[in-house]
């Protein structure tokens, strides 16, 4: 897995690791297709996380090996996946039907935009016509934890952490933690709090590429 | 129990009567339970002005099957309901785009959680729920919220079909549905939201009484026609995903 060429700070995978160990013994975890996915390669030692997917698989395992794929089995991401022991398959309305009570403790996204109020944008591209939500308006609004990963900056380098998102949100305030590759930060309504900073990376460095305060 | 044989020569045969103007609903998630060979049928059977309700409009994964695209490119569609009518990176463009963006198709996109419950509520006889999903997002602007025990929630109707198309791995005579791992995802809910629901499915069309009551997924009851999926070549099956480079 290599990291983003010529990004400072934590690489792809390390932004993805540094989310998986905020998950407890447990608990129920729906993973986002992309980024989050590699939450899954982490090791959180003898913590038991069980995985569910939109289309109703709860508890699958790691990617089929080549050749031992059941073309019927996928994740969210429409990967061919595996089932742990212990898990279930149930259809599309009693999997939302666990995400909706609020039964999933956290889930993990991509987004473009998180605010510093814990609104976040990730279903609609500026200028775009229609949009692609998924299931993450759904887990959004009902998850126990939202966490997100993103890169820290836009490829042209304006801030993706924001007072207020400028693309339209998923969901209002609701942002847990959010993983860049700077490190990890939490929304506390009118700015930024580091929890974490990747190796390498200044608070002044974070500050200046954040458009919002940021806490210490 | 009625022995009424609900099987179908052909999957010609099983989508002949459906007219312009119908609503369908399509299960299938990724490959899973997609029922392409119906999809096949309904493009060979030329019915107009359909509104299609599924996940996604399909084309975003290779190889390409048939899917909801394909009747669109077909000037088969006046409307899709699905929870993803556009692509999330701006460096990929699914097929349908080009028809959406030229005003060709309309579109309404639903959560995908609001969508099965939309279907499920339909086949249940619930006109409409309330859900937090969209609850101060564009989707909500200008509609009906409603605040029960201090939260927020927004009023979403039941969405009926006409048809539902929707594969499973084994069936009776009677109709009742068995599927297989991930090929379950939106098909029993689509099966429950139509006045018709056809399968088209894997294995031998067993005798009814042959299956275990209690291992039926979908009931007969909302099942009406089924029809066997032949093999390769003939019949269309799902296929190993080819992984893009990103």
């Amino acid at each position: 897995m290599s990291g983003t060429k010529g990004s400072k700070g934590w690489n792809r995978q390390q932004m993805a690791d540094r989310i998986a160990q905020e998950f407890q013994d447990g608990w129920i975890v729906n993973l986002g297709v992309g980024l989050p996915t590699l939450c899954s390669n982490t090791d959180i030692g003898d913590r038991e996380v069980i995985y569910h997917s939109e289309n109703g698989v709860i508890g699958y395992g790691p990617i089929a090996a080549p050749g031992t794929e059941d073309l019927n089995l996928v994740n969210a991401g429409g990967q061919n996946v595996t089932l742990k022991p212990g898990a279930a398959v149930v259809h599309h309305a009693d999997s939302f039907a666990i995400i909706r009570s609020g039964r999933i403790d956290a889930t993990v996204m991509g987004a473009y935009e998180v605010a510093c109020n814990g609104d976040f944008a990730n279903w609609k591209i500026a200028g775009a016509k229609g949009g692609g939500i998924g299931g993450a308006m759904d887990l959004a609004a009902c998850a126990k934890r939202v966490f997100i990963i993103l890169e820290h900056t836009t490829r042209d380098g304006k801030p993706r952490l924001v007072r207020q998102c400028a693309l339209p949100v998923t969901a209002r305030g609701v942002v847990t933690l959010a993983a860049t590759n700077f490190g990890l930060f939490e929304p506390t309504g009118e700015a930024f709090r580091v929890r974490d900073l990747a190796p390498g990376v200044t608070l002044e460095e974070v500050r200046a590429a954040t458009g919002c305060p940021v806490l210490a | 129990m009625s022995q009424r044989n609900k099987v179908v020569a052909s999957f010609a045969e099983a989508v002949r009567d459906i007219p312009d103007g119908a609503t369908i609903g399509f299960g299938g998630f990724a490959m899973p339970g997609t029922p392409f060979n119906l999809i096949k049928a309904l493009a060979e059977q030329g019915a107009r002005n359909l509104t299609l309700v599924a996940n996604t409009t399909g084309g975003a994964q290779q190889p390409r099957m048939p899917d909801i695209a394909m009747l669109v490119e077909n000037g088969q569609v006046r409307k899709v309901i699905c929870a993803f009518t556009a692509a999330t990176r701006a460096s990929d463009v699914l097929p349908f785009t080009k028809y959406y963006e030229a005003g060709e198709v309309e579109a309404e996109l639903v959560p995908q959680g609001t969508l099965a419950e939309r279907m499920r509520a339909a086949g249940a006889g619930i006109p409409a729920f309330y859900t937090p999903t969209a609850v101060g997002t564009e989707l909500a602007e200008g509609r009906e919220t409603r605040v029960i025990n201090g939260r927020e929630y927004l009023l979403e109707y039941a969405l009926p079909l006409d048809y539902a198309f929707v594969r499973a791995r084994r069936a009776d005579t009677f109709g009742n549905l068995r599927f297989w791992r991930s090929q379950r995802n939106f098909n029993p809910v689509m099966a429950m939201a139509a006045r018709v629901t056809i399968a088209e499915v894997d294995e031998e069309i067993l005798p009814a009484g042959a299956m275990d009551p209690d291992d039926v997924h979908t009931p007969g009851i909302f099942v009406h026609r089924i029809v066997k999926v032949p093999p390769a070549p003939d019949g269309i099956w799902p296929q190993k995903r080819q992984e893009r480079n990103r």
